[in-house]
């Protein structure tokens, strides 16, 4: 169960919006935009892609899509490789 | 001499060193690494980034875009859709349309499977892609890639990482014959003698990882695969002799003392 991520507030466990993040289940305390979940994990949006629910997000909408109960986000970014 | 510049797909590059950027001792020595290789373009792999662990280097702090061209590969991928993928999620990240494309065959020898890169070139290149797929040495496979619109081909020299060399020579002067694309010796190398081999072969560039990540000096074997590549490119150009059976003295053999 996730053991970061997480800002809750004084909702029931309920009112937590489960997600999948890269593979891992992952708790919010509400649906926030792709934006606002890159900025609370501390991610620099300009080195990543995001894809949710399987389609691959221009960096102009990150601000505008939000993430829900259920979703699947990939953040993805370059690592070493040949 | 004059040597024509390396075009691909219309883009100009300094040198015909492509490297890459894993497995390195660190960000640091990569760099360096870099810097003495001369090379102008990198390649990097696509991966999840790590969400509970955020303390460590980005990769792209130790790569200056200003002066390196970055190719973000699909290594890994085992299926046309996976490739597929990984390249459009590559294109969002970065920068460019440019995918060097790997679709592997197999875990042991991760040779390309030929069937599944052809398809995924023919993808990519319908959505806009600088498609350059790492291949088999196989000049039919080279010249389906080159019909599916692949802008450069890219034969291995051999298995990934396991610095055998140019295992099929008469292979890649077929496929460079062929070919009306760029031809990139991609995999294989073990030393500068394989690069240099691989440039007098006829090959317009040559990619390396582990050569020179893996070397006990990764700095000094970056150098000495710069001057390799140019040494092959100039041994090409140049018109190498015609190999004989028999010694031809290369000293006159008139006026010889004393007799």
């Amino acid at each position: 169960m996730p053991r970061f991520g997480a800002v809750r507030s004084g909702h029931g466990p309920s009112a937590l919006v489960q997600i999948t993040l890269n593979g891992e289940q992952f708790e919010l305390d509400q649906s926030v935009s792709v934006s606002a979940l890159l900025m609370r994990l501390e991610i620099d949006p300009r080195r990543v892609a995001v894809e949710h629910n399987l389609a691959i997000l221009k960096r102009q909408r990150f601000s505008d899509v939000l993430v829900h109960e259920g979703d699947t986000v990939e953040i993805v970014n370059f690592v070493g490789g040949g | 001499m004059v040597d024509s510049p390396f075009v691909i797909a219309g883009r100009t590059f300094r040198s015909r060193l492509i490297v890459g950027t894993g497995k390195y001792p660190s960000n640091a020595v990569m760099a360096h690494a870099h810097e003495a290789s001369g090379a102008d373009m990198v390649t990097v792999a696509v991966r999840r980034v790590n969400i509970t662990d955020r303390s460590r280097e980005s990769l792209l702090d130790f790569i200056d875009p200003t002066r390196m061209f970055i190719l973000p590969n699909t290594a890994g991928c085992y299926t046309a859709d996976e490739a597929v993928r990984t390249a459009h999620l590559a294109r969002e990240a970065g920068l460019s349309n440019w995918v060097k494309l790997e679709v592997i065959g197999d875990e042991r020898t991760l040779f390309p499977d030929n069937e599944a890169l052809i398809d995924a070139t023919r993808r990519l290149v319908r959505d806009g892609f600088v498609v350059l797929p790492y291949t088999n040495d196989d000049p039919i496979a080279c010249r389906k890639l080159e019909d599916a619109g692949a802008a450069a081909v890219m034969p291995l020299g051999a298995p990934i990482g396991s610095g055998l060399g140019i295992q099929n020579v008469n292979n890649m002067r077929i496929i460079r014959e062929f070919a009306r694309v760029p031809m990139i010796v991609d995999a294989g190398v073990g030393t500068a003698s394989d690069a240099a081999l691989a440039m007098e072969l006829g090959a317009d560039g040559v990619l390396m990882n582990t050569a020179i990540a893996g070397a006990t000096e990764p700095v000094a074997m970056a150098a000495a695969m710069k001057h390799a590549v140019v040494a092959g490119r100039l041994a090409l150009l140049a018109g190498r002799i015609p190999r004989k059976m028999y010694a031809s003295a290369s000293s006159p053999v008139e006026g010889l003392v004393g007799r």
